[in-house]
């Protein structure tokens, strides 16, 4: 219905500060819904606070936000904006799923029980369907074979693909990741990159803030360099990546190059 | 984490070196065994000669000072069930004439009755304060922080006796509306506000305590794990019920288990109040027969007997709430 017209999502100089420290100066971006975009630049910079307005885990001081065609947290009536009810809030975040870069697994339920939690209490599923579901996720992130392992004894790459695996359950239609990679071994980080560029490649819509160029490079189809709190330069992998025209893009990509 | 679920665990990691690959697969077949009780490893390595032929053949390191220490502690045991079996004046036949005397029996199901309820008003009002003293609304928080600051601050003793008293200041108690019809009334010194007051001054003192102990199990659950409920679209009492307290319980159950143990012992107490529970009834008897060092030993007896009890069920408790934490994986590697 809201077709390729609306964007998944809209900031229009969205501003963040924490008291004094400001996170976010009048950030504006706009995400296609099916494309994947991924946010990179230097620690500090407002990444991750920006993703994590866009799910309202923190709430913007200023500008408008929209998911999906809605305003995030608020809701406008009579021209005025108010605050949302956290059951309205809560309603609108199923519809975004969020991956941690420390996981955030439940430790006390197994990854099946981890998938299923949400489905059968927030969305009301029958049991034996979010079951039956789970298990379908847990076999496409590789994981068919450990549903009754508990968190805990899961390695970190497996960790994060059941927190996928957790996050797709909801049918979202945004997936927010949050340095996805960050946490985990380096030869770790290839097994959850390839679930996410499978998910890429399946059409999901996706915001990833990270420090994998590799992946921006192969699986974005925009990359938004961010730095103090303010986005520098949005483009193309291949443009932003190998030809950037803003001096604090090139200076950032040589060090991490 | 990574190496245990990648390679076999160190035993069978070793026994390549030494041994070709007939001897390989015994190892393997024993690694279950290993993983889930890790006590024979170290009992193998301690006997000398037993065990597979790469243990250490080791001169095991002598321990002076415990053997001292195990003879003295030994001498001093030997003196103290000497005396048990010698000093007449414990007159252990008395003991055995009313361990399970009727009364006796009743005051003890009493004990059990009243820290039961007792426990349950502390843990269920602790679990509600705990919550109430987290609301972001500042009355609600600031109202559980006044009953916790009273009810730690004064004595258990003064609060259980003013409860006792509580028909000096209302004569009639009822149940009903407020400002409206009551449904059932009665005379405040009547039997039942006996036990009441006993109830109400173990239980409300209870609460406060346990929502101390609550308060901090919440608080030690990672934020993350609000913010991944939150992201999943749960509400604040939906990820408190299913994600929060679940863990915090881990944290809780031990200082519980202990409260209710303290409790048990604490309802000797509302003896000053006439409750006729254990160590009443063991009071009145002696009050009687004047016999007072064997009634108190069958009071003893029986406390030692229930904190028993009570120490085996906590343990239970502690191990099913353990579950999917680092301390089990621990345990299998």
């Amino acid at each position: 219905m809201s077709g390729t017209a609306v964007p998944m999502v809209r900031a229009e100089r969205v501003r963040k500060s924490f008291g004094q420290h400001v996170a976010l100066r009048e950030v504006s971006l706009t995400v296609v819904p099916g494309e994947v975009t991924c946010l990179i630049g230097p620690s500090g910079s407002g990444k991750t606070t920006f993703l994590r307005c866009i799910n309202h885990l923190e709430q913007i001081s200023g500008g408008r936000l929209e998911v999906d065609g809605e305003l995030v947290g608020y809701r406008e009536h009579r021209g005025r904006i108010r605050e949302l009810r956290p059951r309205d809030i809560a309603r609108k975040r199923r519809e975004i799923g969020m991956v941690f870069q420390r996981f955030n697994l439940f430790p006390h339920l197994t990854a099946l029980e981890n998938i299923i939690e949400a489905p059968v209490r927030v969305r009301a599923e029958r049991r034996s369907e979010a079951v039956e579901r789970g298990r379908a996720l847990l076999a496409r992130v590789g994981l068919a074979d450990r549903a009754g392992a508990y968190p805990a004894e899961l390695s970190g790459g497996q960790q994060q693909r059941v927190a996928i695996a957790r996050a797709l359950a909801m049918r979202p239609k945004l997936m927010l990741f949050d340095e996805p990679t960050s946490a985990l071994d380096p030869e770790l980080v290839g097994e959850v990159l390839e679930i996410m560029r499978q998910l890429a490649t399946e059409g999901m819509t996706m915001i990833v803030v990270t420090h994998e160029l590799g992946f921006a490079r192969q699986a974005a189809d925009t990359v938004v360099f961010m730095d103090a709190g303010r986005v520098v330069e949005v483009g193309p992998p291949a443009t932003l990546l190998t030809a950037p025209t803003h001096e604090r893009t090139r200076a950032f990509l040589s060090k991490v190059l | 984490m990574t190496t245990a679920d990648a390679s076999p665990p160190p035993r069978g990691a070793t026994t390549p070196a030494t041994d070709p690959t007939p001897a390989a697969d015994p190892a393997l077949a024993t690694d279950p065994a290993l993983a889930t009780d890790p006590a024979p490893a170290p009992a193998a390595g301690a006997a000398p000669g037993t065990g597979v032929g790469v243990d250490v053949d080791a001169v095991p390191l002598r321990h002076p000072g415990r053997w001292a220490a195990g003879v003295a502690i030994g001498v001093l045991a030997a003196m103290g069930v000497h005396s048990l079996v010698t000093n007449r004046n414990f007159q252990w036949g008395t003991v055995g004439d009313y361990l399970f005397a009727e009364p006796v029996l009743r005051g003890l199901w009493a004990t059990v009755y009243l820290t039961v309820i007792a426990m349950a008003i502390g843990i269920v009002g602790g679990i509600v304060l705990a919550i109430l003293r987290m609301s972001p609304n500042p009355v609600v928080a600031g109202a559980a922080w006044l009953y916790i600051w009273f009810f730690r601050g004064t004595p258990l003793l003064v609060q259980i006796l003013f409860w006792s008293f509580i028909g000096a200041l209302y004569p009639r108690l009822s149940l009903g509306i407020p400002f409206g019809p009551s449904f059932v009334s009665g005379d405040a010194n009547h039997i039942v506000p006996l036990f009441a007051a006993a109830v109400l001054g173990l239980g409300l003192n209870e609460a406060a305590y346990m929502a101390e102990i609550v308060r901090a199990g919440i608080n030690g659950v990672d934020a993350g794990q609000t913010e991944a409920a939150s992201a999943l679209g749960m509400s604040r009492a939906l990820t408190l019920r299913r994600i929060v307290l679940p863990q915090a319980m881990r944290t809780i159950i031990p200082p519980t288990g202990n409260e209710t143990i303290s409790m048990l012992k604490t309802t000797s107490l509302v003896s000053v109040i006439s409750y006729n529970e254990l160590l009443n009834a063991t009071r009145l008897i002696y009050a009687r027969n004047f016999q007072t060092i064997p009634l108190l030993i069958v009071a003893a007896l029986w406390y030692l007997a229930l904190t028993s009890v009570l120490t085996v069920g906590q343990h239970q408790l502690e191990r099913r709430f353990a579950r999917g934490t680092l301390a089990r994986v621990g345990e299998r590697r």
